[in-house]
């Protein structure tokens, strides 16, 4: 093909709507563009002169599947701004609910959305009866992620109970033992799904950077600086400096470039930049996947996510089992004129808030950068090249469906809705 | 013959998509008795290839931003018997009408970008839009609620 335009409209769900259009002229793809075209919510505007007792609940509304990451990235920049310090046993409740989002959210990408793809079926509600095990196993795995996060945050969507400074209520014990059954239940059956996405050949390989969070000690979404596959680490007060904001005038949502290069984050970059660290009985269990990373193959992202979730159940039964939560008193927060960063990873990759607040614990303003906004550049370049390598060899429809799983592969912002490609050849 | 399944949409408008994330939640306990009683025309959470003719019950998320969003809604509603709003922001617009309330000078700094991708000046709920049958509250919505409002739909389109 030497000249066609391909337009692919509501792509919808990157947790909300996208569309996309590639033009090749000359037997040479000339453009991509990724337009997330979901209205704008403009929460940036909205949170100033909002008390900061009320952000944490204000952003989770931002995004409905990774809503606690929100709500958690906030609650780090204005602690960070405040001098606060949390217990011991708080850091661990904010492990464990980060946890239950990473399993609940994961699962439901890596089973519901692109394990079809992989048994190229429209939709899991399609599998048949040998598939639907994997059906099966996507609720049991979910419902522990689900499980966990309510156990810990009063709701897996939308948790009402981290506040700044700790937690409102305790774990109760009944709950957590009804989480170590169902967390135990999930773990039996991640190996089969991993050995699908293991011994699928679907390969999206190009060369690219990948960004996150690394700590010493351990696999951690909350903590550590930010590094890159290319030998970059920096602590994570000075990632926004080192941004470069890219304006992509066909998109409601700018890009991203990281020391000027373009790069992916999410489950595929952690596991790249820090597989050692997991836990020792993931390593043990996950070893035969594990020797495929670092991966530069995008659909290996499928992988990493199945990888993270049993690392997320056995760090999370871990501290279960080894620690008794008892009522504490809250951090004491005291206003002042100040400014927090918080970096955590979410499930799709890192979060980054930059929150300042006045001496009456009003937010001044703020910058938040999401993980798909990251990834759009990388993405665009990402199917540039697939659909470039397969012009002459597919047709457009073809062209369309590889782009869609591609794009599903990255797990934008729930890319659920990824399922919703409605084409346009033109 | 076999048994009537209720023919239904799930649809998502200006929002976080909360309320889709807890049906695909609610899916890991109901799924063997949904999937006996419903036909899932439209669902983009779940499939690609959606129909949105000839629904029994359409439950729609979100508020609406757009003039086109609006015309989509009608659409919607057009091709239901039964419209049911889901969640806060259909039903009262909040969050995602937040830029309603904002003062003078954040309204100022926004225009440009409602302008650029055509957004209506002011957030809508459904109800400003067409007629709504039903609604499930919360933010994101109570998953009880939407069970009763699920089996109200099921005996009334004579779903066993």
């Amino acid at each position: 093909m030497k000249k066609v335009d391909i337009s692919i409209q509501n792509i919808s769900k990157v947790e909300g709507h996208a569309d996309l259009d590639v033009k090749v002229r000359d037997g040479k793809v000339h453009a991509v563009h990724i337009k997330f075209t979901d209205n704008k919510r403009f929460f940036t505007q909205a949170i100033r002169r909002q008390n900061i007792r009320v952000i944490p609940q204000s952003v989770a509304r931002i995004c409905g599947t990774c809503s606690i990451a929100h709500t958690m990235c906030a609650i780090e920049a204005i602690e960070k701004a405040l001098d606060v310090e949390v217990t011991k046993q708080t850091a661990l409740m904010k492990k464990l609910i980060v946890n239950g989002l990473m399993i609940r959210d994961h699962a439901l990408h890596m089973y519901m959305f692109s394990l079809p793809d992989v048994f190229r079926k429209d939709s899991v509600l399609d599998f048949n009866d040998r598939e639907k095990k994997f059906l099966y196993d996507a609720f049991a795995v979910k419902k522990a992620g689900n499980m966990l996060s309510t156990a810990i945050g009063g709701r897996a969507v939308h948790a009402p109970l981290p506040q700044i400074g700790g937690f409102s209520k305790v774990p109760d014990v009944k709950a957590l033992k009804e989480c170590t059954s169902q967390l135990k239940t999930a773990r039996e059956k991640l190996l089969d799904v991993m050995d699908v996405f293991y011994n699928c050949r679907i390969d999206y390989t190009r060369k690219t950077n990948f960004v996150a969070l690394s700590s010493e000690k351990e696999f951690d979404f909350l903590e550590g600086d930010i590094c890159s596959t290319t030998g970059i680490c920096i602590p994570e007060q000075h990632f926004f400096g080192h941004l470069v904001k890219t304006v992509l005038p066909y998109s409601q949502a700018v890009g991203y470039r990281f020391k000027g290069k373009t790069y992916m984050v999410g489950a595929l970059a952690r596991v790249n930049l820090n597989k050692e660290r997991l836990h020792k009985e993931t390593r043990q269990d996950a070893r035969k996947y594990l020797k495929i990373f670092p991966s530069d193959n995008i659909f290996h992202n499928n992988l990493a996510q199945g990888i993270e979730i049993m690392h997320c159940i056995d760090d999370s039964l871990g501290v279960i089992e080894s620690h008794d939560f008892r009522p504490e008193a809250p951090a004491r927060i005291i206003p002042k004129d100040a400014e927090g960063i918080g970096v955590i990873e979410a499930p799709r990759g890192t979060l980054f808030y930059r929150l300042a607040i006045d001496r009456n614990g009003l937010i001044k303003e703020g910058n938040i950068v999401v993980p798909t906004q990251q990834n759009q550049v990388n993405m665009e370049l990402d199917i540039k090249k697939l659909v470039q390598e397969n012009l002459n060899r597919l047709g457009k429809e073809e062209i369309a469906l590889e782009i869609e799983k591609l794009i599903r592969a990255y797990d934008p912002c729930i890319s659920c809705a990824t399922h919703f490609l409605k084409v346009n050849w033109v | 013959m076999p048994d009537k399944k209720l023919r239904i949409g799930w649809f998502s408008f200006t929002c976080c998509e909360d309320s889709t994330i807890v049906l695909t939640e609610m899916l890991n306990d109901h799924y063997e008795e949904w999937s006996k009683k419903i036909d899932f025309r439209h669902i983009r959470v779940l499939k690609k290839n959606n129909s949105m003719e000839n629904l029994d019950v359409a439950f729609v998320e979100g508020a609406i931003a757009s003039d086109k969003d609006a015309e989509e809604l009608k659409k919607i509603r057009a091709n239901c018997r039964k419209l049911v709003a889901i969640g806060s922001c259909a039903i009262v617009g909040m969050p995602a009408a937040q830029r309603n309330e904002f003062d003078a000078a954040r309204k100022k700094e926004i225009e440009f970008l409602l302008k650029k991708f055509r957004q209506a000046r002011k957030v809508r709920t459904l109800y400003e839009i067409v007629k709504v049958d039903d609604k499930v509250a919360g933010c994101p919505m109570f998953e009880k609620s939407f069970l009763e409002v699920l089996d109200k739909c099921f005996r009334e389109f004579g779903v066993k």
